[in-house]
């Protein structure tokens, strides 16, 4: 045996273990990008489910989620902090929005309602300038969480994008509780399948749409907060999030949170895979996905008839 | 003739004689601003084919301005004037080519998710014309000058100058008002309409429903790109900013305003929603937050826009039928 050969073989599977890894980080990015993505869409067909309110504004719920992971964390030093301060306070935004605006639109039309959180996102993104100006923010990453796992001896991948999937998990877990096993959820699925039934058994719905409204933006608002340090947080953050939500609630079937997992997780994928081995088409990957469900399925995968 | 249509003629030439007096009366500044008005009320009216008379509400109505307005400006010459006759068909073209791909997989929905549907396709245009350093990225493109009329080597027009590119927009204008009247009360109109009120009654009639929601989606794409066309040699200039959402978004808003399914109205809407900007541009620099308050506020409290308020104080008791 001579040995040009075998270092030719072993220089072959050193190759395909370096492609293995890479596909593995591209895979794990667009895993972690689709757990986010899951816990924004989620929040919008959630809105649109239980409501039948289609909220544009959702996007702006998330770049206010950033901008205070940004502006607390920078107050207080830690992003935890800056989490437990922050979400109560975007529950409370998302509370009022739908007191002082979303109220009135339960008896209108859709046009309606995209034109009213249309103006909503015009003046979320004027608060936006007044508070915090046009400059482009970091966030820094806990310490504790800001070190690398080793994959092999040139890639490696970062904890914290690790911490994301995980908090995104937790989060659909307990979503999950929440709308299956207690009493709030119950009115929830109540509302989402027969608003006038649960209204007639002595439901509140008043209470019960302010409560999904704020719970919605909440969702968005968490994942804001949690993506800040890995994102830069700069203006427009709120429309690009919301557009790809859009189009994840229109892959998986609007109202449905499997749905929206299944879109979040294709996008999210196709998302990563797209910028490393076309990123000249990577902006319209999204588009390219939408487009193939539409012709497949235009009520989206987990959708009824298409309205 | 109806005394009823006898009084809408004579509001119209009323209306189109006061616009041929615009040149008159403004100087340059307000000048340029009617032109872009006569462009956008193009814009506003061929969205309220889809709107008010289709019941397609597009959420991206925008991207066909921008493929007309970035055509118009990449078929300019660099140095000398565009030929119209040549440059303007072409732009419409591609607009209407836009449309027609765009609606065929848009037209697959209905409801919420052709506003989404719309909406997303709408921004990759967007995208395309942002990221892509063949149409100028960011920056947006430069034209050097108007257009000209030219047969051969002979011109025709020269449209060079301010009060000479008003009249030609308005010019279009009045032609599209009567061009989108006579579609909307064609028989292909009637149809649209009956798809609008019960679509799925128009399908057991034997009507193929989809192909009516595409070529209405399509006829509107191709009055938007000869809007954009004439915006973009109005500003000289073209920008992604042209093909945003929140230019799709106004666009919404000025039919809205004005009041859907009248025509006249989203004209009416797109030239107060202009001068509702300019004012407030004018008072403070914080005024697209000021815009959306004033979005806010009209959506709650004049749902059908200045056409239903009309309505409703002309005829109150009819205006209450319909509001159901």
């Amino acid at each position: 045996m001579p040995p040009p050969a075998k270092k030719r073989g072993r220089l072959f599977i050193w190759h395909k273990h370096m492609e293995l890894s890479f596909y593995l980080i591209q895979a794990l990015n667009g895993v972690q990008y689709g757990f986010l993505l899951f816990l924004v869409a989620s929040g919008l067909t959630l809105v649109f489910g239980v409501m039948g309110i289609i909220n544009l504004a959702h996007g702006s719920f998330y770049m206010i989620g950033a901008y205070l992971a940004y502006w607390l964390s920078a107050m207080t030093g830690n992003l935890f902090i800056a989490v437990l301060l922050g979400l109560p306070l975007s529950i409370a935004v998302g509370f009022a929005v739908e007191r002082f605006c979303i109220s009135f639109l339960y008896a209108r039309d859709h046009l309606e309602q995209v034109l009213l959180t249309y103006g909503l996102i015009l003046i979320f993104n004027e608060g936006q300038r007044i508070l915090w100006g046009n400059d482009v923010y970091g966030v820094a990453i806990p310490n504790w969480l800001s070190g690398s796992i080793t994959l092999t001896d040139t890639q490696s991948y970062p904890v914290y994008r690790l911490f994301i999937s995980f908090a995104c998990i937790a989060v659909a877990v307990g979503l999950y509780f929440l709308i299956h096993k207690t009493r709030l959820g119950m009115t929830i699925r109540a509302g989402a399948s027969n608003r006038e039934m649960a209204q007639a058994l002595g439901i509140d719905i008043n209470n019960l749409f302010a409560a999904v409204f704020a719970l919605g933006a909440g969702l968005a608002a968490f994942s804001g907060m949690i993506a800040a340090p890995v994102e830069a947080v700069y203006p427009g953050i709120g429309e690009n999030i919301l557009v790809v939500s859009l189009v994840i609630v229109v892959i998986g079937g609007i109202g449905s949170i499997r749905g929206a997992f299944a879109g979040a997780m294709m996008i999210g994928l196709a998302d990563a895979f797209g910028k490393t081995l076309a990123p000249d088409y990577a902006s319209f990957i999204v588009y390219g996905v939408m487009a193939a469900v539409l012709v497949w399925r235009p009520q989206g995968i987990f959708g009824g008839s298409p309205q | 003739m109806t005394g009823t249509a006898k009084l809408r003629m004579a509001i119209l030439l009323a209306v189109i004689a006061g616009l041929a007096l615009v040149p008159f009366v403004v100087g340059e500044f307000y000048l340029l601003l009617m032109t872009k008005i006569a462009a956008l009320a193009i814009l506003a009216i061929s969205l309220d084919l889809l709107l008010g008379y289709s019941g397609m509400i597009s959420f991206g109505h925008a991207a066909f301005l921008g493929v007309g307005a970035y055509a118009g400006a990449m078929l300019a010459p660099e140095y000398e004037a565009a030929n119209m006759l040549i440059t303007l068909p072409l732009s419409i073209a591609a607009a209407t080519l836009v449309a027609f791909l765009i609606g065929v997989l848009a037209i697959r929905t209905s409801g919420i998710y052709f506003i989404m549907v719309t909406l997303a396709f709408a921004q990759m245009a967007f995208y395309v014309a942002h990221d892509t350093p063949f149409f100028g990225g960011s920056d947006g493109r430069l034209i050097f000058s108007k257009p000209q009329v030219r047969l051969g080597d002979m011109v025709l027009a020269d449209l060079s100058g301010n009060e000479i590119y008003y009249y030609t927009t308005l010019g279009f204008l009045i032609v599209s008002y009567l061009c989108l009247t006579m579609i909307v009360r064609s028989p292909f109109g009637q149809i649209i309409q009956g798809i609008k009120s019960n679509e799925q009654r128009m399908r057991a009639l034997g009507f193929p429903t989809d192909k009516y929601r595409l070529a209405s989606f399509v006829i509107a794409g191709a009055f938007a790109g000869l809007a954009g066309y004439l915006l973009a040699y109005q500003a000289e200039y073209v920008s992604p900013a042209m093909l945003g959402w929140q230019q799709s978004g106004l666009l919404l808003m000025m039919v809205i305003l004005g009041g859907s399914g009248t025509l006249w109205g989203p004209a009416v809407g797109a030239f107060l929603l202009i001068a509702v900007e300019e004012f407030l541009a004018d008072l403070t620099g914080h005024w697209m937050g000021l815009m959306g308050l004033f979005i806010v506020l009209i959506v709650i409290f004049l749902p059908h826009g200045l056409a239903g308020l009309a309505a409703r104080i002309y005829r109150p008791t009819e205006a209450e039928v319909d509001d159901d």
